[in-house]
């Protein structure tokens, strides 16, 4: 695999995403339809998007958790590992935008009754604790595996979770706020997807950028051990 | 298959065995459930009602569970005893059901002391709640013996077994105190009910590569 | 029965066992030498299947269950008499007639006087002959003995020398020690690791 980076598509994807990101913050401000909710409407734009963007790296980061165990294919790890670095950036994104919307909505930063922000919450815990639980073991076969396990294990979380907290709200919150769901118009359809589009190609671009990185790294100390 | 089974007995055995010589997991674990008990009544201000106390049930057996769960692989790490475990033919898996038992089983003795005390101390416990806790039981043996091993590989281990369980123990959370507390515990219940066999599954198939080194 | 082609296995960034090839035969016996920390002991738990290669190939005919390996650890529970930990085994391993090859060993070892009581009242030398008990207990084809005469008095080097003695044509062997003079006579094949 080539780590040279005029070689490889990550200045095609960097250029793509940002160009699509120029496209979705066009849109969303001069494009998108003005909604009665305003400002808030225009974050939604971005916050949906993100978040949908978190849960495609964690479900790529568990793939690749998924082929290393069973294939054993070299890398796999590595691209897993990326994938849910990035995925945990994404989910912070997810929640300071979702907090954002929280009290420009309802004058609050944080609602339980949000269920997508309280998964969130969940996942970035557990996200987080995967790099803890990387970084207290030595780097080797073990690691790896241990990595891909909890992967899988976040992916299958996230609809659990999700299941709970719906369930959690009916005895914690039997008032819930009541927001209009996204029933978009064509215009907003087509803005939101420019957006999904967009941070999907942020997503591809970091993740090809980071990556390669990585490789050089590794290829680095593969060469530096053999010289020694 | 009766070798898969009798090779899980003969595990779980030999770590009901140990616990009964040594006697260090299950006192601490009784000691522990009661004395948070205690601690939660004086978290209570005046005006609590029932239901929080339901709640704080629930923070008592996760993190007594928790308790045994940090003591279920330390012998076989500090004394590399995972290794004649690891060498025997049998499969990895049933490593992991003996011990998922075992914990279990500590946790239901430590439960049947906090149930009474909780009752004691606080309010009834009813049909829904004793089926939450033990629906609840067995989805916590089922990943905390997974994440168990997991963190034994590691350095920190005591500091990252919580940071690794306590995530994954949220929707048992909330599936308990739902059993406890709603008027409606059969879908808390069923959740649970779930939450154990889509766990149980990945858990009994991942617990090979866990422990391979 | 053994096989390894460019073997190596690395923890973290270090290094330990590189670029080995190896070849050991049915019946062979191979002696591993080498100074503390030079890799015998990583070597021996590759081939009994306690470590995974990270990189190279290696493969080990015999199958996990006629493998008997006796490394640094004793492995038993101290809570457990000499008995009950042979006795845990025995089911494991599925050793047919298992009382009586338990008490043959214990016997062997010079442990059967012992064989009811716990092993945290062992000294070091009695661990090491319950470790070898063990390790023999499901009469394996391939032993890996990790420096076996460690910790052992003369009495119990005597009885392993007796042991290994009457096991030989049996078995293929791979053994480390810094005793190699010990162990020569039976040895087909030496292996000296490196500083």
């Amino acid at each position: 695999m080539s780590t040279s980076l005029r070689n490889n598509r990550v200045p095609l994807l960097a250029g793509l995403a940002a160009a699509l990101l120029c496209a979705a913050i066009a849109l969303t401000f001069f494009y998108a339809p003005v909604d009665e909710d305003g400002l808030n409407q225009k974050i939604f734009y971005f916050h949906v998007p993100i978040a949908l963007t978190a849960y495609a790296c964690f479900g790529w980061g568990a793939w690749k958790g998924l082929l290393h165990l069973w294939k054993g294919k070299p890398g796999a790890d590595l691209e897993s590992y990326v994938a849910i670095h990035l995925g945990v950036i994404f989910g912070a994104m997810t929640l300071i935008t979702g907090s954002i919307w929280a009290k420009v909505s309802w004058g609050h930063w944080w609602l339980w009754s949000e269920k997508q922000l309280v998964l969130f919450l969940v996942l970035f815990l557990f996200y987080s604790a995967y790099f803890m639980l990387r970084f207290s073991v030595e780097p080797g076969p073990q690691r790896a595996n241990l990595s891909s396990v909890y992967a899988i294990f976040g992916v299958v979380l996230i609809p659990v979770s999700f299941l709970a907290i719906r369930l959690a709200n009916q005895y914690i919150h039997p008032i819930a706020f009541n927001r209009n769901g996204p029933q978009m118009a064509g215009s907003q359809f087509f803005t939101f997807c420019v957006c999904l589009a967009a941070m999907l190609a942020l997503f591809a671009a970091l993740y090809n950028f980071e990556l390669a990185g990585k490789r050089l790294d590794a290829r680095l100390r593969e060469l530096r051990e053999l010289l020694t | 298959m009766s070798r898969y089974l009798s090779d899980v007995a003969v595990l779980a055995r030999k770590d009901l065995r140990l616990e009964l010589r040594a006697r260090n997991t299950v006192p601490a674990m009784l000691l522990f459930v009661v004395a948070a008990l205690v601690v939660f009544h004086f978290a209570l201000p005046e005006g609590s009602s029932d239901l929080a106390a339901k709640g704080l049930l629930w923070v008592a057996i996760v993190f007594t569970a928790l308790l045994g769960l940090t003591r279920a692989f330390v012998a076989e790490r500090e004394q590399r005893l995972i290794d004649g475990l690891l060498l025997a033919p049998c499969d990895r898996s049933a490593i992991w059901l003996a011990k998922s038992l075992s914990v279990l089983g500590f946790l239901v003795v430590a439960e049947l002391v906090a149930l009474p005390a909780f009752a004691l101390f606080f309010s009834g416990i009813d049909g829904a709640t004793v089926a939450g806790v033990a629906l609840a039981d067995l989805g916590i043996c089922a990943v905390g013996t997974v994440l168990a091993a997991m963190a034994v590989a590691g350095r920190a281990r005591e500091l990252l077994l919580p940071l690794l369980f306590l995530p994954l123990a949220i929707p048992i959370v909330i599936g308990g105190v739902g059993a406890s507390v709603a008027a409606e515990p059969a879908r808390y219940l069923g959740f649970l009910a779930l939450y154990d066999a889509v766990f149980a599954i990945i858990s009994w198939a991942s617990f090979e590569y866990v422990v391979t080194e | 029965m053994i096989r390894a082609r460019g073997l190596g296995r690395a923890f973290g960034a270090k290094r330990v066992v590189h670029d080995l090839d190896l070849d050991v035969p049915h019946g062979g016996f191979l002696l591993v030498t080498g100074p503390n920390g030079s890799g015998k002991t990583t070597l021996l738990r590759l081939v009994a299947g306690l470590l995974v290669p990270t990189a190279g190939e290696l493969h080990v005919e015999t199958p996990r269950e006629r493998v008997g390996f006796v490394g640094h650890e004793p492995l038993v529970y101290r809570e457990l008499t000499a008995l009950e930990n042979l006795d845990l085994y025995g089911r494991l391993y599925r050793v047919p007639e298992r009382r009586e090859r338990i008490g043959m060993l214990l016997e062997r070892f010079g442990l059967w006087d012992a064989r009811n009581q716990r092993a945290d009242s062992f000294s070091r030398g009695m661990l090491q002959r319950l470790s070898l008990c063990r390790g023999l207990l499901h009469d394996p084809d391939l032993l890996v003995l990790d420096e076996p005469f460690s910790a052992l008095d003369e009495e119990g080097a005597a009885l392993l020398d007796r042991e290994l003695a009457e096991l030989r044509p049996h078995a293929t062997f791979l053994v480390a020690t810094h005793d190699p003079d010990r162990l020569m006579p039976l040895a087909t094949d030496r292996l000296a690791f490196g500083t």
